[in-house]
């Protein structure tokens, strides 16, 4: 099989391999600082220390550092308010987290020899469940089993409840798959082209300046991706918030 | 059949999958763009709905993409 295992260091696949920094085993469960840890913890130093140097002045006219915060702060807010409504704004620190980790989590693997931490289905399918969790819990806190009624469609003839109840309940169920498989699934195939084509570069000789330009074309798309992935994804979870605090379906 | 040469043509046959979501999205941002051009003023409103369109079409040709990832390395 012509996987990256085989080819060593060189193949497309090699960038996605997890390598034990630190090895710790809590309880018999391998907790090891891996170099995915690692850059969670510098993309969240990354983050905190942005935002706490940038708010650090507090300044009236913001300073250009203070309105890029402010900015992000807004698009966040904005979004939460028009897909929420004001009721959602109490869940915002969770949705800006959110956007915030997965934008550097994106953005930081895009820095060539880096690692992309959500090139891995397992962080971004435990993003995804703890989206699920969170909604989900929110809907039964705020109208107990009436949450059930997003099952049941207003305006549906009783005949059809037998088949829409169970199209319904599937379509609520596969949200964190399909959330986590975007995000993954959109980071893992732009990283892997971009190295297959990276390798074409040297081995088509004198034509290689054609993959090369389109290496460095394709890296602008992936930031425009990168940026796109965090905000749908972060779109998505208002959407799910909105079902789960309004109930209008 | 070689069952290593079953495995990748079924990966490959998976990827089918992506075309019907090469389609969607061409459609969306297609018909996206006919309309803001029609309507220019009523076009920002509605990117956000575009990006949600866009990603559930993205989705379920991305479900084709997994089911060829998991059986090429799973």
């Amino acid at each position: 099989m012509a996987t990256g295992a085989e080819e060593g260091a060189h193949g497309p696949m090699h960038q996605f391999e997890i390598n034990r920094l630190a090895e710790f085993e809590i309880f018999g469960i391998d907790a090891s600082f891996t170099n995915s840890s690692l850059f969670m913890v510098l993309g969240v130093a990354l983050i905190v220390g942005f935002l706490a140097l940038a708010t650090n002045g507090r300044s009236l006219v913001p300073t250009r550092l203070q309105s890029v915060a402010e900015l992000s702060y807004e698009f966040i807010a904005n979004m939460v308010r028009e897909n929420v409504g004001m009721a959602g704004m109490k869940y915002f620190p969770f949705v800006f987290t959110l956007f915030t980790f997965i934008l550097a989590m994106n953005m930081l693997g895009l820095i060539p020899y880096s690692f992309t931490v959500t090139s891995h289905i397992i962080v971004t399918f435990a993003l995804a469940a703890l989206v699920f969790v969170v909604v989900t819990a929110i809907g039964f806190a705020r109208h107990g089993f009436g949450y059930l009624k997003l099952f049941v469609p207003e305006g549906v003839p009783v005949w059809l409840m037998p088949l829409i109840v169970p199209i319904e309940l599937i379509s609520y169920l596969i949200r964190p798959i399909s959330l986590s498989v975007r995000l993954f699934a959109n980071m893992m195939a732009g990283h892997t082209m971009l190295k297959v084509f990276a390798g074409f570069v040297v081995s088509l000789g004198i034509f290689g300046f054609a993959p090369l330009l389109f290496t460095i074309a394709f890296t602008g798309l992936e930031v425009v991706v990168a940026f796109l992935q965090a905000f749908i994804f972060t779109v998505l979870t208002c959407i799910y918030l909105n079902d789960a605090v309004n109930m209008h379906h | 059949m070689d069952p290593t040469a079953a495995k990748f043509i079924g990966a490959g046959l998976a990827c089918f999958a992506l075309i019907g979501a090469g389609i969607g999205i061409g459609n969306i941002f297609g018909n996206y763009l006919s309309g803001a051009l029609r309507n220019p003023s009523a076009a920002p409103g509605q990117f956000t709905n575009l990006l949600i369109g866009f990603a559930l079409a993205e989705a379920t040709g991305l479900f084709g993409l997994l089911i060829a990832l998991i059986i090429l390395f799973g």
